[in-house]
């Protein structure tokens, strides 16, 4: 027996901060590494009498997600009271939803979603060091400004059998999320944060495994390493003939190792129930015509558009359906072009995405127009596509004009005039040493008369040309 | 005693207004009762300097006192509970910004059971109120402190809060009038929550009148309480002096049996002056009530155990055992800053709410509290109001019943019934029994505020009761 | 019903009070009578088709826009700390686990 005989079947829970401008209960604003305690209020501070008010925008934001993703939105929404001791909840319950939650059921991709629910973030516990100690007994300090965060979370069903389907699936939800406008979705920064529920089974089983539940994987590589170790551990225990046992693991970025969270002989009690401070959410018509009227398209369905619209690669048009702006730039681009071949502008767009480093093509000098400009230049041969390169260069340095950039650098094609032929002849003359191995059968020397020709023509001439040329002038 | 402290408070707005008095004179003359008062109704009283007041404002200055329960800014909020000693917040409740935007500035505090857990007054970390009828006996409670201050004529007006009765019971053995208004007419915010789907704050006051005014300084929609409600209309001045056209429905669990013959006795001469008014008056039936208080019991108790997870000794208020772990400190804290009532609620709530129980106890419990809501309901197919005896007895000896919770639970057998269906209800005083007061209750469907006062206040002059002996002292 | 000692136990620490012997003791005999007393709403029989009151009032969608509100300097949010530390609230070392 080994890893292959055992699938892995996976579930993720996930986290979003959600991106208003204020809190999920509370009017104070979003803390962004602000000092500590300056983002609180008696509401979130969890002082005797204050009570919460949910904000409009977060259930906006649900609904968002709940349209984007096929959900079933809740006639009827409660939120609930989810009661445990610790100080990262002011009031030691979070508010959050339980058997009602805002969405249930959808997909994204191959997966089904289970719910989404809203509840607010925890605050933060900085733990003191040696300086912080109390009577021998180490300490923290909590920080409330985080504390009542808007959060959305998402279940998923265990559809995901390998970590690397749960990376490229994630990936798929932050990107879908980001371009809802709901959130940062920064895994580093925690506005995405991701648990999951790993269990293995032998192939061809219908039957579920025992799962455990993975925490603290803060990013798609420990995301990674964190499942395939469970994975590599599950295995082991049940090919050594144990059982795998129910338990929440912390995962441990430094070592790399699984710890279980020891909650000595407390099984959490939640002792759920519905949060008497709010009344039900209860989606109007109205408030779902407004989630539907701000859903962009999503990044699934753009790829399909771009596969079934454009003539182009495949893993071209997952990046600008990955990438929006990108791709908005190159419908755009495209658009201009047209009716040129919209395979070339694509690959004018990837050569300047690579030239910024990706960074947004608004913020670059180079308008999609001149992109078009350019895409058309190089098909009427007013340049090479080598020197369509270096126009590139230079626009997404200084912006301006294609046509003026080639004139003054020099860089159109050759007109037909001759002159080309001239210099190729040039060239045969001057290397007859080559010309001799060529004729001898070797037809990659060509490249050793292609190399001086380009420089002489300073890379105006075409290339196919030039081929062309040197073989009807050595008549092969 | 001073002609100024015979005035209602209605009589010393419009003498103020008059200029016959000046809002300071009332101020100077309840400040200087209140610092004085010797039923321990106060736990904090305003400094002497009568504070800047708009005497054109509809209180005009007349002072109010406010139960211990609600969050007011800079002064101690502490709920009758050691574990918020001295806490004072940095924001003040609603319903006090209200009432003293309309013009009453804060007498003083008022003493409470802890969290508002009893009916007594002997729940208070502070020590128990007394009784000014009587002070071997208790006020009632859980508002006992601000019941006994207007009764005493420490205080013209008072507000308290009301769970299971807690405005309503103190006002009935004090011998002045409370009123519970619909759930939702008065905002909770900054009210410190005992049992949030049950608390309402409401007024206690020497009158009918005085109650009307007061409560409708306080009532309206607050964007902070999202279970507050704006009123159909505003709350007016109450001027009935008949009750024709009126049905008044008895209900037979409530009444009869399990109340004190004077009370009873009491009860049916006020029905009699009713029907003397106008009133048609007719035996009904609630059936669910009886389990009411069951069910309140399992409720009220199941919102406190989350309700009060907050005072853990982090952000405010005492903290224990900081030389050991988090749990430590966590269960040090609360055992010292909790009374025995207290405890024994959150222990009752958090069994009923833990896993395997929550549908046996909390759910079923819900469920019940529709049939009540449903049985007033049909009630009021026949009826405007349904009529009980506001407590089943007269104010009790201190320390009767400490050690007997079912028993002191039952002080809140008729006034339970109403707070589950969130409806309105006011105590008037009806008489004495063996020279202590009774109360009548008078209930009405949401947002029948208006009709219920008018129709106290016919009532109220019938009867004719007479409180100054509770303010001889 | 009755509760037994272990039961007290195990919901005093869900509800982080600490007891004394007792307070262990009297709560087994209260709570239990109090249980067997609240119990009474058993009477009423089958309520399968009753549903539960959360809420007595009416009110839904009671949203709050997503307009900023001024928030407490940090001094007023610390000042009926018990232990404060740079600024914030500082408590005893929570060890391993313990939290949700
Ligand atoms: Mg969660
Ligand atoms: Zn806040």
């Amino acid at each position: 027996m080994s890893v292959e005989d055992w699938e892995p079947v996976i579930g993720l829970e996930i986290h979003v901060q959600l991106k208003t401008n204020t809190k999920m209960f509370c009017g104070c604003e979003l803390s962004f590494g602000e000092e500590p305690n300056t983002r609180t209020c008696p509401v979130c501070l969890g002082l005797p009498g204050s009570l919460p008010v949910v904000n409009a925008r977060a259930i906006h934001y649900g609904l968002l997600m709940g349209e984007a993703f096929g959900c079933e939105i809740a006639p009827r929404s409660i939120f609930a009271r989810k009661n445990y001791f610790y100080p990262d909840q002011a009031k030691n319950y979070q508010i959050s939803q339980y058997d009602t939650p805002l969405c249930r059921g959808g997909s994204l991709g191959d997966v089904r979603l289970n719910r989404i629910h809203l509840e607010e973030d925890a605050a933060k516990l900085v733990h003191l060091g040696e300086s912080g100690r109390i009577h021998g007994s180490e300490a923290s300090v909590v920080d409330y400004n985080r504390g009542g965060t808007p959060l959305a979370e998402i279940v998923t069903e265990p559809d995901i059998h390998s970590a690397e389907e749960a990376r490229d699936w994630l990936n798929l939800l932050r990107v879908t999320l980001r371009q809802l406008g709901v959130s940062d979705v920064n895994m580093e920064e925690g506005s995405l944060r991701a648990d999951a529920n790993v269990s293995v089974r032998r192939r061809g089983d219908s039957v579920l495994g025992t799962k455990t539940e993975l925490k603290n994987m803060n990013s798609f590589r420990f995301l990674m390493q964190g499942i395939n170790a469970e994975i590599k551990r599950q295995v082991a225990v049940l090919e050594g003939g144990d059982r795998v046992v129910q338990e929440t693991l912390h995962f441990d970025p430094g070592t790399g190792r699984l710890d279980t969270l020891r909650s000595k002989e407390e099984a959490h009690d939640y002792r759920y129930f519905p949060e008497p401070d709010l009344v039900p959410v209860v989606p109007t018509e109205e408030m779902r015509l407004e989630a539907r009227a701000a859903l962009p398209e999503l990044p699934a369905a753009r790829a399909e558009r771009y596969a079934s619209d454009w003539d182009i690669q495949e893993d071209t048009a997952r990046l600008f359906a990955f990438e929006p702006d990108w791709g908005d730039f190159f419908e755009e681009a495209a658009t201009a072009a047209a009716p040129l071949p919209t395979r070339p502008v694509a690959n004018l767009v990837m050569e300047l995405r690579s030239r910024v480093d990706g960074a947004d093509p608004v913020a670059t000098p180079v308008s999609a127009q001149a992109i078009a400009a350019l895409a058309r230049l190089v098909e009427e041969r007013g340049t090479t596509p080598g020197n369509a390169r270096k126009v590139l260069e230079i626009l997404a340095r200084e912006g301006g004009d294609a046509q003026a950039i080639i004139e003054r650098e020099g860089l159109s094609a050759m007109a037909d005039d001759g002159e080309l032929a001239g210099v190729v002849a040039q060239v045969i003359a001057d290397n007859p040493d080559v010309v001799e191995r060529i004729k001898g059968g070797n037809q990659k020397a060509m490249g050793a008369l292609v190399g001086p020709i380009m420089k002489a023509t300073r890379g105006r001439a075409d290339g196919g040309e030039v081929n062309r040329l040197i073989r009807r002038q050595l008549e092969l | 005693m001073s002609e100024l402290l015979e005035l209602t408070a209605a009589q010393a707005i419009d003498a103020i207004r008059r200029g016959e008095v000046t809002s300071e004179a009332v101020w100077s003359a309840y400040r200087e009762r209140a610092a004085a008062d010797e039923n321990n109704s106060y736990t904090w009283v305003a400094r002497p300097e009568a504070p800047a007041v708009e005497e054109r404002a509809p209180l005009a200055g007349v002072p109010v006192a406010v139960k211990d329960l609600f969050a007011t800014e800079g002064i101690p909020s502490q709920a009758g509970s050691k574990i918020l000693e001295d806490y004072r917040p940095p924001y003040t409740a609603t319903a006090v910004e209200r009432i003293t935007g309309a013009g009453a500035p804060i007498l003083g505090k008022t003493n409470q059971d802890e969290f508002a857990m009893g009916s007594s007054t002997e729940h208070s970390a502070y020590g128990p109120t007394l009784n000014p009828w009587d002070r071997t006996r208790v006020p009632g409670g859980s508002s006992g402190g601000s019941a006994a201050a207007v009764a005493a004529g420490n205080a013209p007006w008072a507000i308290g809060t009301d769970t299971g009765g807690s405005i309503r019971q103190p006002a009935a053995l004090c011998g002045i009038v409370g009123m519970k208004p619909t759930y939702g007419a008065v905002s909770r915010f900054g009210m410190i929550a005992f049992a949030s789907s049950l608390d309402q704050c409401g007024p206690f006051a020497r009158d009918v009148t005085d109650t009307a005014l007061l409560l409708g300084a306080m009532v309206g929609k607050d964007p902070r309480d999202s279970t507050s409600l704006g009123l159909p209309e505003p709350i007016g001045t109450p001027s009935a002096t008949d009750l024709q056209g009126i049905r008044i429905g008895v209900p037979e669990e409530l009444t009869g049996e399990g109340i004190e013959p004077g009370v009873q006795k009491a009860f049916e001469a006020t029905l009699e002056l009713a029907k003397e008014l106008g009133a048609t008056v007719e035996p009904t039936k609630l059936p669910h009530a009886p389990h009411a208080l069951a069910a309140y019991y399992i409720l009220a108790p199941a919102e406190a155990s989350s309700n009060l997870a907050r005072y853990d000794g982090v952000r405010y208020g005492l903290r224990a055992g900081a030389d050991g772990d988090l749990l430590h400190m966590y269960t040090a804290t609360r055992e010292a800053g909790f009374g025995p009532e207290v405890k024994r609620r959150i222990m009752i709530g958090t069994y009923a709410l833990s896993s395997g129980y929550y549908d046996a106890y909390y759910g079923r419990a819900q469920k019940v509290r529709t049939r009540i809501a449903e049985d007033f309901r049909t009630a009021w197919d026949s009826f405007d109001f349904i009529a009980t005896p506001t407590s089943p007895t007269v104010a009790f000896e201190l320390g009767a019943k400490l050690d007997d919770p079912l028993a002191m639970y039952l002080n809140d057998f008729c006034a339970v019934p109403m707070s589950l269906a969130g409806i309105p209800a006011i105590s008037i005083p009806n008489g004495l029994a063996d020279g202590l007061p009774t109360g009548f209750q008078l209930a009405g469907p949401a947002f029948s505020e208006n009709r219920i006062l008018d129709a106290a206040h016919a009532l109220e002059q019938a009867i004719g009761f007479d409180g100054s002996k509770a303010r001889q002292a | 019903m009755s509760l037994s000692r272990d039961q007290v136990l195990h919901v005093a620490r869900l509800a982080r009070l600490e007891l004394s012997e007792d307070e262990v003791e009297r709560f087994s005999d209260e709570l239990s009578k109090v249980f067997d007393w609240v119990e009474t709403i058993n009477e009423l029989g089958d309520l399968e088709d009753v549903e539960p009151t959360s809420h007595v009032v009416a009110v839904e969608n009671a949203l709050r826009a997503d307009e900023p509100a001024p928030s407490l300097p940090q001094e007023v949010a610390l000042a009926a700390a018990p232990d404060v530390a740079q600024g914030g609230f500082r408590v005893p070392s929570p060890g391993a686990g313990g939290g949700g």
